[in-house]
């Protein structure tokens, strides 16, 4: 078990042992980054953490169903838009984000319109966008991907049955 | 961020000095259960950026036009992780060397919704078929926004 849990980054690491034996310079530029990347995480990953572990104990359930829940509508879809555009950080940073709003209640198709969100149209990100590619790049893509990601949601929420998505709500409990 | 964690944690301590422990221990929770394949992905992207810098990606975004082009860009976009202050800057300067819009359309759509070095993250969480679907639909977007974007940003009325 505690193996099988380190041998990812255990692999990963040793990928960039290979890497600097084939090609020095590009292993250790490879080390540099992971270095500042992880720098980067310790100063995010674990404040982001005791938030959501004081998140989940002081939100109360009905709070989070009120406005995420099932029948949110659209106040729960413009909610989640707003919770992930308003966020910053990697990708991989939303997930356990979303977890702690699923074990509260979050509806499903709002937790992948917050995952939307946070992937695409992140204000910070938006205004340097603008700002490198012009204002029609951006604003294009913003529309198109703000339609889009409703439209994914609703097909990939629609494509689950049931008991997949109890499947995935019970695991969440334990991650 | 460590300030408002900790200020929120002084005042969630002041109130409920059990329901702070209890935060705690889920955060410790959660935090133990996925810090592995954070510290795994993390040294995938430090590889990725190592290998695929600036130039690299210029060469192989600059050289194909047209639908290969397009389709080079996308996998370059869904395999690679670029921060956006990295990543906007580098497609200027492509569009500025002649890369057409839809082929920055896309590379950019894909570098931000599909995450292939962070599918062993997504299927922890939400499962293969959820992280499955939502990756493929988002390639699939990646190419309606860049049509959008060659028509409207590159007033090419194809």
């Amino acid at each position: 078990m505690v193996l099988k849990k380190y041998l990812f980054p255990f692999i990963a690491m040793l990928a960039i042992a290979v890497l600097y034996f084939v090609n020095n310079e590009l292993g250790k530029k490879a080390v540099e980054i992971t270095t500042g990347s992880l720098l980067e995480m310790a100063m995010i990953i674990p404040p982001i953490f005791i938030l959501l572990g004081l998140l989940d104990v002081w939100v109360p359930k009905e709070t989070m169903i009120k406005y995420l829940g099932e029948h949110s509508g659209i106040l729960g879809v413009v909610i989640s838009f707003v919770l992930g555009s308003a966020a910053a950080g990697p990708l991989y940073g939303a997930f356990p984000i979303a977890a702690v709003l699923m074990k509260k209640g979050a509806n499903f198709s709002n937790i992948l319109i917050f995952i939307g969100a946070w992937s695409t149209t992140k204000i910070p990100m938006f205004m340097f966008e603008i700002e490198s590619l012009g204002a029609s790049f951006a604003l294009t893509r913003l529309v198109v991907d703000i339609v889009g990601i409703v439209i994914i949601a609703k097909i990939i929420n629609g494509l689950m049955t049931k008991k997949q998505l109890e499947k995935i709500y019970s695991n969440i409990e334990d991650v | 961020m460590y300030y408002v964690a900790f200020a929120l944690l002084a005042l969630s301590f002041y109130k409920s000095r059990k329901k702070t422990t209890i935060a705690l221990m889920k955060a410790w929770k959660s935090f133990n259960s996925i810090f592995t394949k954070f510290l795994g992905v993390i040294c995938l992207v430090g590889i990725m950026l190592a290998v695929f810098d600036e130039n690299v990606i210029s060469g192989l975004i600059g050289a194909e036009s047209g639908v290969i082009g397009m389709i080079i860009s996308s996998i370059i976009g869904s395999i690679t992780i670029i921060p956006g202050f990295i990543a906007f800057p580098t497609a200027k300067e492509l569009l500025e060397d002649g890369a057409g819009y839809s082929q920055i359309g896309v590379f950019v759509s894909t570098l931000m919704m599909v995450g292939v070095m962070t599918i062993p993250v997504e299927v922890t969480y939400f499962g293969k078929k959820v992280t499955i679907l939502r990756n493929v639909s988002a390639f699939i977007l990646a190419f309606v926004a860049a049509y959008f974007i060659g028509k409207i940003a590159g007033h090419v009325w194809f």
